[in-house]
């Protein structure tokens, strides 16, 4: 499976990251080289194999469904780049 | 003066005790070492002020913790209340956490004092600490004209500790991090059993992978401070419930009986005579010891580097995803019209490095539909099968096993830079497994190259078995006496 520049610019959306178009034909490249490298995986029998969810066997713990923290608005957004009148600012998202 | 910096952890702790120094004399050597030493450019985040305090503190104490007064350098990675934590990305520019990560502040409350915060690769995304914000961390190891890498993602830790800016230092392993750095540098460190560490508050890599541990100058200190970061937390639902031994006490050098395996698929292609000779060394001083010796496989580590390089990139593109300039840290300067699609695109691009972009994006890639499952689901069954190799050695009595740390001795900063990405990844070869396999193990240096760069070995232990681990270390450690320390030239 070999990734064109159209691939690439879809992924670099997906990731919502901004590729300039002349950038994109290297990035292809790039990941030809990596997934080239895990191609491999493929002569693996994997066959009856469960993919791993956790590598060690422990059973995650449970919580009383209850408020445990809050009251912070401060601490929230002392590090925004842009908060205003208690809330995070972005640029208009809706018409 | 700038001889304290020099002590280990239990000579510091012990001087402490016995009235000889006194905490603030320990932590001023140190910064009057970490000031001298801005070639090394391994502490990047200074925090005197707060250090003196802690040290003041820390002599005025009168039921000490086992780190009390203990100066430590604490890696970028680790979010540090009040003081800048930011994974040595651009990303995280001016980003001063309004809380304290669980492993930093079981440090602290054993009584350790925080000289700073330590270089890194961004995101912990890298081997040789090259892809740092702050510029690269050098290794305090020379041989010739060339500055040479500490290893990474944890080379400012690795760096300070063998230049003795620190009496130790956090780090941590996400594919090799604590250990590669640790043995391109002449120093010891463990990555604990997945679980055994807290994760709450280390900005995250790869959440099913990412473990922290201690870089130090032996053993000894590898345990103390291990003993120290390690525990339960209810923050964590990874952090596991299980009571921590005092890994100090466990430390006998005693390993007669023990069983070492020896993986037959660790002999690679190509690898460099040096490193075979080394390794045939230690499995003489292991048997020396009294420990038996056996033939081990684990079929499927050729897969290893592979696999890890579908699972992190895929957890770190959701992991990542919250750096969208809303929140914190950077963002972009939008231009007319620009919307909140352009805003994420532009902060993201001007934020990233380019080996978290790429790694980002193939994230991103084999979880995207239609490939799910082709990549990602194959390479979580074929981690499973690397566990099982694990799972089956132990079964058959083996205790540890021994391999080497590294490829090779640490390589030339710039050296990798037109390589292919992949040749890079390759530096993880031998430690990527144990990550996958959510193991603890543990890199000590056992000698020098023909050149007289420090080379480690790496054991690795059952799981939650730190303990033992830690003791067949300690006996390695004693077998090979190495005592070299980097010449002065920073």
């Amino acid at each position: 499976m070999s990734i064109d520049t159209d691939t690439a610019r879809k992924v670099a959306h997906l990731a919502r990251i901004k590729v300039e178009e002349d950038e994109l034909p290297a990035l292809a490249g790039e990941f030809n080289a990596i997934l080239g490298f895990i191609e491999q995986l493929q002569e693996v029998d994997v066959e009856g194999v469960e993919p791993m969810t956790s590598v060690t066997p422990q059973r995650l713990k449970r919580r009383d469904d209850v408020v445990t923290d809050g009251d912070q608005q401060d601490k929230v957004l002392a590090n925004a780049p842009d908060a205003r009148e208690g809330f995070f600012a972005v640029p208009k998202v809706v018409e | 003066m700038s001889e304290l910096s020099k002590l280990k952890i239990a000579e510091a702790r012990d001087a402490l005790k016995k009235g000889d120094v006194t905490s603030v004399e320990l932590t001023e050597a140190c910064l009057a070492e970490i000031d001298a030493a801005g070639a090394l450019n391994a502490f990047v985040h200074n925090t005197p002020d707060l250090a003196l305090e802690q040290a003041k503190a820390a002599d005025a104490r009168k039921d000490a913790g086992s780190l009390n007064g203990i100066p430590l350098g604490i890696k970028d990675l680790f979010c540090t209340k009040g003081v800048a934590s930011q994974a040595a990305s651009k990303i995280l520019d001016g980003f001063k956490p309004e809380y304290e990560s669980t492993v930093s502040q079981n440090l602290l409350d054993a009584g350790a004092v925080m000289l700073g915060k330590l270089n890194m690769d961004e995101f912990a995304m890298g081997s040789s600490n090259e892809t740092s914000v702050y510029g690269d961390a050098v290794n305090p190891w020379k041989v010739d004209d060339r500055k040479l890498t500490p290893g990474g993602s944890s080379g400012g830790s690795a760096a300070a500790v063998a230049a003795d800016l620190c009496l130790g230092a956090t780090g941590t392993d996400t594919g090799g991090s604590i250990r590669q750095p640790a043995a391109f540098t002449g120093i010891t460190g463990i990555k604990p059993t997945y679980g055994r560490c807290s994760r709450w508050g280390i900005v995250a890599f790869a959440s099913s992978l990412d473990q922290a541990g201690p870089m130090t100058k032996d053993v000894r200190d590898a345990a103390i401070m291990l003993q120290a970061m390690c525990g339960h937390d209810p923050k964590d639902s990874t952090s596991a419930d299980l009571p921590v031994p005092d890994f100090e006490a466990m430390l006998t050098g005693d390993i007669k009986g023990k069983t070492i395996g020896i993986p037959r698929e660790y002999h690679m292609d190509g690898m460099p005579d040096e490193i075979e000779a080394l390794w045939a060394e230690g499995r003489k001083m292991l048997t020396d010891a009294g420990a038996k010796l056996v033939d081990i496989s684990l079929p499927h580590t050729k897969y290893a580097l592979p696999t890890y390089y579908v699972i992190a990139p895929a957890e770190a593109s959701s992991n990542l995803a919250r750096y969208d300039g809303v929140r914190f840290g950077h963002r972009a300067k939008l231009g007319q019209g620009d919307g909140i699609t352009e805003m994420y695109e532009k902060t993201r691009a001007e934020g990233f490095g380019q080996e978290v972009k790429r790694r980002v994006m193939v994230g991103t890639y084999v979880l995207s539909a239609g490939f799910y499952d082709a990549y990602y689901n194959r390479a979580r069954k074929v981690r499973a099968l690397i566990k099982k190799d694990f799972e089956d050695v132990f079964a058959q009595g083996v205790d540890a096993i021994l391999t080497p740390a590294t490829p090779s001795a640490a390589f030339g900063l710039g050296e990798m830079t037109d390589a292919d990405p992949v040749a890079m990844y390759l530096n993880d070869v031998f430690t990527v497994t144990v990550n996958l396999a959510g193991l603890p193990g543990i890199s000590v240096p056992a000698g020098l190259d023909k050149q007289g760069l420090p080379l480690g070995l790496q054991l690795i232990g059952r799981p939650w078995e730190e303990g033992d681990l830690l003791n067949t270390a300690y006996a390695l450690e004693q077998a090979a006496g190495f005592v070299a320390k980097p010449k002065k030239w920073w």
